[in-house]
């Protein structure tokens, strides 16, 4: 998974016109991201060629989640075209990112 | 690993881990099943004061790693496997997973209980946008802001404490006319500058734009109605099991806790339950420690004398 910071942001979610791409925000206090975050890894390695895989350590970059409106571990953003285009806050489970991609694959 | 394992237990808390350590002592072959993070909600509280010989610095993720270490070190397996679905009927019950199936002697229920959403306007559509159900998760975000804890309980006041490190100010708010945590956890709360305590109070709405900006509250004696300025909104009023799952396999309330004995046993032979999910009046870190080993043990018996050839 490529780690995504306030700097490369652009660079690597908002230019990226030829996948999907599935952001992370986790942090290493939040046992649910931690527990979740193995499965994550699995479904990169099955998607791998049409979604490009982010995270964001939401310890390092409190300002940056909030100017994307994240206010909650873990949530995971979808971006097209450099656009959000979905997101899940609450009860994450693989199931439901899985879900939510092939929504737009 | 064997193709029949003696003991199978469905969730990995304080009382699946619980049941784990006594197992595997027993030498009972055990796979404990966990779709979430290992430690329950236990993993996900910081300040676990109350657990005996949790003296120094006790962090809930500390303690709940210590029960995992000492599971796996006496030989139970940790699977982190969601439970699609159960065959509890036969002498051999089966556990269906998101990966594989399962068949045991035993199967010990330890799915544990989850903090219910209220209902209320609002609380939907901003969860992960200032709506948590997780201080330890979602604190940092709040640094410096103002949040309401709804929920005068222990884990309202436990968690509204935990949040007073980062935030300006913490609002707890509580329907009933008196707190209902423990003594001591209210004295602290008296005592913390950061916060505030209303009772017989409800969040009766919550508002904003794209992120949380205030709250609705009402006075349950008056009906009287005032708007507070938060940015955070934590809910830790009142639990729920989650044992959607096992509806009609076992006997539960109408709550959907699940029925045991004193010995854990529920009304289906080999199956047994322990922790939050089962009808008690106590749900605590150390009694679903004690329902798991009372529940383990009691396996260990069952199988000796169902199994023994």
């Amino acid at each position: 998974m490529v780690e995504v910071t306030a700097q490369n942001f652009e660079q690597e979610v908002k230019n990226e016109t030829d996948k999907l791409v599935l952001v992370d925000f986790w942090s290493e206090k939040c046992e649910k991201c931690m527990a979740l975050m193995p499965d994550v890894e699995e479904l990169e390695k099955k998607y791998a060629d049409k979604v490009k895989f982010a995270k964001v350590d939401a310890a390092k970059d409190r300002r940056f989640c909030w100017s994307l409106k994240v206010m909650s571990l873990p949530t995971f953003q979808l971006y097209k075209n450099g656009e959000k285009v979905d997101e899940i806050t609450q009860d994450v489970t693989v199931d439901k990112i899985e879900e939510m991609m092939s929504k737009y694959l | 690993m064997p193709d029949l394992y003696d003991c199978l237990i469905i969730g990995a808390g304080p009382a699946g881990l619980s049941a784990a350590i006594y197992a595997g002592r027993a030498r009972l072959s055990t796979i404990v099943f966990e779709k979430k993070q290992v430690g329950g909600q236990a993993a996900l509280t910081w300040g676990l004061e109350n657990y005996p010989g949790s003296v120094e610095d006790p962090t809930g993720p500390k303690i709940t790693a210590r029960m995992r270490e000492q599971a796996e070190y006496f030989g139970a397996v940790i699977k982190h496997e969601e439970v699609k679905s159960v065959d509890l009927s036969g002498k051999v019950k089966k556990v269906v997973t998101n990966k594989g199936t399962y068949e045991g002697k035993t199967v010990i229920l330890a799915p544990g209980a989850s903090h219910i959403r209220l209902g209320i306007p609002g609380e939907e559509k901003f969860t992960g946008k200032g709506v948590s159900y997780c201080a330890t998760c979602d604190a940092d975000f709040f640094t410096d802001l103002d949040v309401v804890v709804i929920g005068g309980g222990d884990s309202g006041l436990q968690e509204g404490l935990y949040l007073t490190k980062y935030c300006n100010s913490v609002t707890i708010v509580e329907m009933l006319p008196e707190l209902r945590a423990s003594k001591i956890l209210q004295e602290r709360a008296a005592n913390n500058a950061k916060v505030k305590i209303l009772t017989h109070t409800a969040v009766e709405s919550i508002e904003g734009e794209d992120l949380v900006e205030k709250v609705v509250l009402k006075d349950t004696q008056t009906d009287e109605r005032t708007e507070l300025q938060v940015q955070g909104v934590f809910v830790f009023a009142g639990m729920k099991p989650d044992t959607e799952l096992f509806k009609g396999l076992v006997d539960m309330d109408e709550k959907g806790y699940i029925k045991t004995d004193e010995y854990m046993r529920t009304n289906v032979p080999g199956v047994f339950a322990a922790g939050d999910c089962r009808v008690k009046w106590l749900r605590q870190v150390v009694t679903a420690a004690a329902d798991g080993a009372q529940a383990a043990v009691a396996a260990e018996r069952y199988v000796d004398e169902n199994f023994s050839d």
